[in-house]
């Protein structure tokens, strides 16, 4: 049995005693149960204040924030980072979510004052640095895309798609188009997708995916009507592959009047390769996150900034930065029929500093090298595997995420979950499964650019190792896995039926299993 | 290119175990017409000093809010965050993990989001509260559709102080919708009579965008008499240290602004919102949600919880789009409220509000400046004489940021062109104020 050498603990768990904590991963009590109201870890004057100017409105609920000094709060967030997986500890190959490498030069020019320090409504003369910097960032997307504008201001992938479909949108209420009601959305999109045209009213009409993975534009076409205001394409797709009849399909959509809002989270693996532009697109998020690396950090923050067309570029959100005949402009107002403002400021300025950082190191020619080794990298995980684990669309190349589907555990016992599990006893944070939605128990690998070939290798033999031991009728080593994680198995059933979703003083705390 | 692994000859050797001879095969899918040609004109890669040069470069030419007397507020506030926070959230195990899919490898985040909810939850006084927001205005924005949901109803009122980027974003998420009511500031006592019984919301904000401290209690019988919900917003959350819950004056819906707690003002972002409401209503609430339960052993760990709300389970049926949200930024929320505690925080409140005070007296003294406020946190609104928005660039040319000047956000409005909304916080000296004053004092003679 092949181990990954860095990430594997040195402990053996069994079923009685795993999940319970070595001596160097202890549980770690609440906050709420070290901390008190009387312990702080910040020197303040006590200051007096009278009611004079706060009217009859002081508070009186009592606040029970728990406090800790400033020693006892290293340890409290040093030990609870510490039962988290991050890239920096292991390969991370998460698909659809793109875990590559976070540079740390990002953080430290992220925090210099000059962007950290500054506020967004000071006056617009105090800021030309800002200004200036969103414009490299712009030029930056909008060389990369081959489009017209770009709307920087979304907070995030799913903020720059409403982003985006509102600005479609407005361009048809601008045309007098306003009734068109319907978006079309392939099976295969990510959920944010039909999320984000039903939250603008639209009604949804899913597309089916082909055989071999990708849109046909024969079925595109059947559903096309004057009713039709936009398709949302994600290309490259989520099953990894590149939308080879993504011109026809455009071509089509426009044929009715209706607009191409492209799925822009997969766009790391055709950066300077491909540009949207060229394809017929629209409109486009581009996920700073993932396709620019600022780091992901739990669960955010992200940026989503969408690339626009000549035909939805006069529809942008403010502000927006305008060249004036000197010196640079924050656009605040417009008058007319535009869409108005997403978010109160300028948008992520933390995340377009990480992510010009990260284009400027790399060059032109870095990030196209990047694309191309993501899809060198997954390519090589599909061939190392593909004798053992099933292609659910046969073995045409892949973009930057290799997509398996569960046959091959067909008669084992183990699911696509419980093969997830697994990994996790080998020191692997497991693949994205169970999504896309179109493939039967899905695992999608997506290693990224970042992974040498000795990770590779590492990873694929686990993979085949234990597949062989998932054949071998071994399947009680995957149902109880992962026995060597801080926690077995959690009860998600249990946290949904009768949700505790904040600490409460009179929780009994469940007794341990020792 | 020193992120890139691969040597040339670990490149062959892939590709030949893949079976291809260039990876340009492995392009093959993409339409022939479509393939660049040459490279693209962009720079070649860069050192890191080089890039780090250029960075410098464009940083300097900004105007941090640290280098002199500052005033600036009207949604984001500069507030001292102790070095812990950024020492803490720069650990690869909290930077560089993603969302918590896998519990069993990511019981930190999940911990720490249980913690950050608990903390949102007791500081707006409401039964829960979600794992974070983009920002205040987005969560206002989901907090109206939220209460549309709700009641079945599609009227909105939004009240005269509410902050008019949030007015305006709220406005981009539901369209033009003649159901939305703006009550314009100078007609803030024609509130009630636009409640109805097809009222979803009251939407307020305490303290006001002008500062004003905010008679919550008043407007929730109000909405409550009509089946309405109350939503109460906050920008600046030092405030509710000082300030009673809104929670506890009849919120339904309390969203919140929380740069200021453990995040830097970063030109508008990234900030962390915060949304909490009644137990009742947490299967329409939006955003991610942590939960306590067991693991298989028996032992407490925490879970995503009630996913069934949201688009990756329920597409086009969820409660909203949001999938990333601002984690990072509810860590440092989370740590920076850890190391106040209750004895911290309500100093820092006390101590804001006080700086406040003295800022107020000052101005009342300056000639030609009118305080408009009267009841305040740490905000305030004065009216001068003239224009306030050309005299806030003489005051910025002298070093001075001396506010945001109403007309900036509202410019349709001509009777605010002479206010001027100022903030202060502890990192406001008398220093800074004496030279406020003297820099007005100055400017409008």
């Amino acid at each position: 049995m092949s181990m990954n050498p860095i990430g594997r603990p040195t402990h053996t768990g069994t079923p009685a005693t795993a999940g319970t904590g070595s001596s160097l991963l202890p549980d770690e009590p609440l906050l709420f149960e070290i901390g008190d109201t009387g312990h702080s870890g910040v020197d303040l004057p006590d200051v007096e204040i009278d009611d004079a100017r706060l009217g009859e409105f002081r508070r009186k609920t009592p606040l029970n924030l728990a406090g800790l000094t400033e020693p006892e709060a290293l340890r409290h967030y040093v030990r609870l980072s510490r039962r988290n997986y991050s890239i920096d500890s292991g390969m991370y190959p998460l698909g659809s979510c793109t875990m590559k490498h976070n540079p740390r030069l990002n953080e430290k020019i992220a925090r210099l004052p000059g962007f950290a320090d500054v506020h967004p409504l000071q006056p617009v003369s105090t800021v030309p640095g800002a200004l200036e910097l969103m414009q490299q960032l712009s030029h930056w997307l909008l060389t990369l895309t081959n489009m017209t504008a770009v709307a920087l201001t979304p907070k995030a992938g799913a903020h720059g798609e409403m982003c985006g479909m509102m600005t479609i949108r407005a361009a048809h209420e601008a045309k007098g188009q306003g009734h068109r009601k319907l978006v079309l959305v392939p099976e295969s999109a990510h959920g944010t997708n039909p999320a984000t045209a039903a939250a603008l009213g639209y009604a949804v009409k899913a597309i089916p995916a082909r055989a071999d993975g990708t849109v046909d534009v024969a079925a595109v076409k059947a559903a096309l009507s004057p009713d039709v205001a936009a398709i949302m394409l994600t290309n490259p797709n989520t099953c990894g592959l590149f939308e080879k009849q993504i011109i026809e399909i455009a071509a089509a959509v426009h044929d009715v009047g209706a607009y191409f809002y492209c799925d822009g989270a997969n766009f790391n693996a055709i950066m300077g390769v491909v540009r949207p532009g060229d394809l017929g697109v629209d409109a486009m998020h581009i996920n700073l996150h993932k396709t620019f690396s600022t780091p992901h950090g739990g669960g955010g923050p992200g940026a989503g900034p969408v690339v626009l067309s000549a035909a939805l570029a006069p529809f942008a959100p403010v502000p927006f930065v305008r060249e004036g005949d000197k010196v640079l402009d924050l656009v605040e107002h417009v008058e007319g029929e535009h869409l108005g403002r997403i978010t109160a400021f300028a948008g992520q300025m933390g995340m377009y500093v990480r992510a010009l950082t990260y284009m400027l190191s790399h060059g032109g020619d870095g990030l196209a090298q990047a694309a191309r080794d993501a899809v060198l990298n997954a390519n090589y995980v599909k061939a190392r595997l593909q004798d053992v684990f099933s292609l659910p669309f046969g073995t045409q190349a892949c973009m930057h995420e290799a997509l398996f589907d569960d046959h091959f555990l067909d008669g084992t016992g183990v699911s696509t979950l419980d093969f997830a599990k697994a990994l996790i006893d080998e020191g692997y944070h497991p693949m994205t499964v169970y999504f896309p939605l179109v493939v039967h128990g899905a695992m999608l690998v997506e290693p990224t650019e970042s992974e040498p070939k000795q990770t590779l290798d590492a990873f694929c033999d686990t993979m085949l190792d234990l597949a062989a031991d998932a054949k071998a009728g071994n399947a009680e080593r995957f149902t109880a896995a992962p026995l060597r994680a801080p926690r077995r198995r959690l009860d998600e059933t249990r946290a949904a039926r009768s949700p505790k979703l904040k600490w409460e003083r009179e929780t009994e705390l469940p007794a341990a299993a020792e | 290119m020193r992120y890139l692994p691969h040597t040339e000859a670990e490149r062959a050797e892939m590709l030949a175990t893949i079976g291809v001879d260039d990876i340009a095969a492995l392009f093959a899918a993409v339409p022939e017409s479509a393939r660049l040609k040459s490279p693209l004109d962009l720079p070649p890669h860069s050192p890191e000093y080089l890039v780090e040069a250029h960075m410098r470069a464009l940083a300097a030419k900004n105007r941090a809010a640290g280098d002199g007397p500052f005033f600036v507020g009207a949604g984001a506030y500069r507030h001292h965050v102790p070095a812990t926070v950024d020492h803490l959230i720069q650990r690869s195990e909290w930077l560089t993990a993603y969302t918590p899919y896998q519990p069993e490898v990511s019981q930190g985040t999940l911990q720490m989001l249980f913690e950050f909810q608990t903390q949102v939850a007791h500081l707006l006084g409401m039964d829960v509260a979600n794992a974070s927001m983009y920002d205040g205005s987005t969560a206002t924005a989901e907090a109206v559709l939220m209460a549309k949901r709700l009641t079945r109803r599609n009227r909105i009122v939004l009240s005269s102080g509410l902050h008019p980027h949030y007015r305006d974003v709220v406005r981009t998420y539901v369209g033009d919708d003649p159901d939305l009511v703006m009550i314009p500031h100078s007609q803030a006592g024609t509130l009630p009579l636009n409640i109805d019984d097809q009222t979803a919301a009251i939407v307020v904000q305490t303290p006001d965008f002008y500062g004003s401290l905010r008679n919550i209690e008043e407007l929730a019988d109000l909405a409550h008499e009509a089946g309405a919900l109350l939503i109460v917003v906050v920008t600046e959350i030092v405030a509710l240290g000082l300030i009673e819950a809104p929670g506890a004056l009849g919120a339904d819906i309390v969203v919140a602004e929380g740069q200021s707690i453990g995040n830097a003002l970063n030109f508008g972002g990234p900030y962390v919102g915060l949304m909490a409401t009644h137990k009742e209503f947490v299967r329409q609430m939006p955003g991610r949600l942590c939960g306590e339960t067991v693991d298989a052993d028996g032992n407490r760990g925490f879970v995503l919880t009630l996913s069934t709300r949201e688009q990756h389970i329920r597409r086009e049926k969820a409660t909203s789009n949001i999938c990333t949200n601002s984690g990072l930024c509810a860590l440092a929320f989370s740590i920076h409220m850890g190391l106040l505690g209750e004895e911290g925080f309500t100093k820092l409140a006390r101590l804001n509000h006080a700086r406040a005070c003295a800022l107020a007296s000052a101005l009342e003294k300056a000639p030609g400046v009118e305080l408009i406020t009267h009841t305040f946190f740490n905000e305030m609104t004065i009216r001068l004489p003239k224009p306030a928005a050309p005299v806030v660039e003489i005051l910025a040319a002298k070093g001075i940021l001396a506010g945001v000047p109403v007309s900036r956000l509202d410019p349709t409005h001509p009777d605010v062109a002479n206010l001027l909304v100022l903030a202060a916080t502890e990192l406001t000296t008398d220093d800074d104020i004496a030279a406020l004053v003297a820099g007005l004092t100055e400017a409008l003679k």
